[in-house]
């Protein structure tokens, strides 16, 4: 992995919504070239990291910091995060009527000539002449959505990739196309942020944390943390609500 | 006042034709048919072998009678250029087309009003389309930042059996001005008809689209589909009537205006009617912002929020 220089700290992170907080103190370190997996069930506060990060959905941090290459970040916009080199993949990505496959991975590689455009949906198993003039609308399928995104994000080649469930939605052939561009940008010095609930995606992840009720319960080496999140949280009767001892584990 | 000389007009047609994204050599070719008019002065009118262009210049008017002959497919579009380069003028188009049976042609046409600040583009038209034969035209419009200008196109069209009609109606350049358009189509057995009209409405722009499609040939389709982007005080009502009147006739009306803004106005009206209980129509209607998604999306590659803004308004009028 990325041994190297520490791209994103988060430090005690707080975001409190409605008198709740989703997220609770939650600190992670994220090296250049690392793909670091975020392991969670359904609302422990993934999603809600990443948007806090990327600085979309008028979140904003009521506590702690976000720091990107040594500089706070929350107070800067999505575009100002985006151009220091941070970017997302959403969960659901939008649809955009009228905007052509082509025209969006452009924007994305701003310096990049049609041949590596079409490189990047080959990487994510898109016949290039079959999409390139294509809308991304609602004629294509979510999993060819998600591909396509994947395929911007390997365009943008950002410093830090956020990928929300990048596994949702995409059949069982597509998913180690997907895995594999992950693994070609970190190759290529990108760190990713890798969320997911499913622990076989983050098999790909130089480490793993777990989340649980907005905080990371524990940070280690793929498989082991996988494990435990099997044992502690699939089983788990009270998600959001971790025992004391799970918290110390 | 600007002023133009009428030996002038013709290559300043060509070039307006040209800054407006049409090919100023189709214009000239000799393969394609073609038709230029300045106000109601008619520059150009060229047939080619299966089309039949005439035209007529009277006081307040041009008269244009374009037949496609029976079982004849024109390769090339046909090319017509419609424009006022002054800052006032009147141009009023009287359309008589006919496409015979088994008859196809497409038609690229441009309207060009770059300089207007009183100027009224009107065209009343009669479009019949044979039994089989297919028409397809694509009407986009250019005009200046001012919008001084009145666009008032009427059309009346009837479709045979089997008939293929393809209306695509785009004023995104420029200021609309003032816009009533109004389409009526009735559409005989197994036809298609597609509306298709995209209008980009600022300052005080005021945009009325009415299209109506009347399936009264038994398996008859339409689609009616609009797309209108609104901001600064720009107000819109669109309304999209489809009556299914025949067995198996199946229309739909699908309209999205965006408004950006807190001042613009959009309204739509889609009505949608059946009066035989083996047809259906259905009809969709979205007004509201620009989806904020859509934008974080966008400025998450790095774009800023107005150009994000820019390439999703430029997608939904493309």
């Amino acid at each position: 992995m990325g041994g190297g220089d520490i791209v994103l700290e988060i430090q005690d992170l707080q975001l409190g919504l409605n008198g709740k907080f989703i997220i609770n103190g939650l600190n992670l370190k994220v090296n250049q070239g690392e793909i670091h997996g975020i392991l969670g069930e359904n609302g422990t506060g993934k999603t809600t990291l990443a948007y806090l990060i990327m600085g979309t959905n008028n979140y904003k941090p009521t506590g702690g910091r976000i720091i990107f290459e040594g500089q706070d970040i929350a107070g800067l916009s999505i575009s100002q995060r985006a151009k220091k080199g941070i970017s997302l993949a959403w969960q659901e990505p939008v649809r955009i009527e009228g905007l052509r496959v082509r025209d969006y991975l452009k924007l994305s590689g701003k310096n990049f000539g049609t041949k590596q455009i079409e490189h990047c949906l080959e990487m994510v198993g898109l016949e290039p002449s079959r999409y390139l003039d294509r809308d991304i609308d609602n004629t294509l399928s979510g999993g060819e959505r998600k591909r396509i995104e994947m395929a911007s994000l390997l365009a943008m080649r950002p410093k830090l990739a956020i990928l929300d469930e990048p596994a949702s939605g995409i059949d069982i052939i597509s998913l180690p196309l997907i895995l594999n561009g992950i693994v070609e940008m970190s190759k290529q010095g990108s760190s990713a942020l890798l969320i997911t609930h499913n622990e076989d995606v983050v098999e790909i992840a130089h480490r793993v944390s777990v989340l649980c009720a907005g905080k990371v319960l524990m940070t280690g080496a793929a498989a082991e943390t996988s494990h435990w999140f099997k044992d502690h949280c699939r089983s788990c009767p009270h998600i959001n609500e971790p025992a004391e001892e799970v918290e110390k584990s | 006042m600007i002023g133009y000389s009428v030996d002038k007009e013709y290559q300043e047609m060509l070039d307006a034709y040209e800054k407006a994204g049409g090919d100023s050599s189709a214009l000239q070719s000799k393969d394609a048919a073609r038709l230029v008019i300045h106000e109601n002065k008619v520059l150009s009118a060229d047939g080619v072998n299966g089309i039949q262009i005439e035209t007529k210049e009277t006081k307040n008017s041009v008269n244009i009678d374009l037949l496609v002959k029976e079982g004849v497919k024109i390769p090339r579009p046909v090319h017509l250029c419609f424009g006022i380069l002054p800052q006032e003028g009147r141009q009023e188009i009287i359309l008589r087309l006919k496409a015979e049976d088994n008859s196809e042609v497409n038609v690229i046409a441009h309207c060009i009003f770059p300089n207007a600040v009183k100027v009224i583009h009107k065209m009343d038209a009669e479009i019949d389309i044979g039994n089989n034969a297919k028409f397809s035209y694509k009407e986009t419009h250019y005009h200046g930042d001012f919008g001084g200008i009145e666009v008032i196109p009427k059309a009346r069209v009837t479709l045979g059996e089997k008939a293929i009609y393809e209306n695509t109606f785009s004023l995104a350049q420029g200021c609309v001005g003032k816009l009533d358009f109004d389409y009526e189509i009735t559409s005989g057995a197994g036809s298609v008809a597609e509306l298709i009209a995209k209008v980009y409405g600022k300052k005080d722009d005021i945009i009325k689209i009415a299209e109506k499609v009347n399936l009264n040939g038994n398996s008859a389709r339409s689609l009616i589909k609009t797309r209108v982007v609104l901001r600064d005080k720009a107000r819109a009502e669109v309304i999209g009537e489809t009556y299914g009147n025949a067995p198996y006739a199946r229309g739909h009306v699908d309209c999205i205006e965006l408004v950006n803004g807190t001042e613009a106005i959009a309204r739509a009206i889609p009505i949608v009617s059946v009066t035989n209980d083996k047809a259906k129509v259905t009809h969709e209607a979205a007004i509201g912002s620009i989806d904020r998604r859509q934008v974080e999306t966008l400025m998450a590659r790095g774009l800023e929020e107005n150009e994000a803004v820019d390439v999703i308004v430029r997608g939904l009028l493309r």
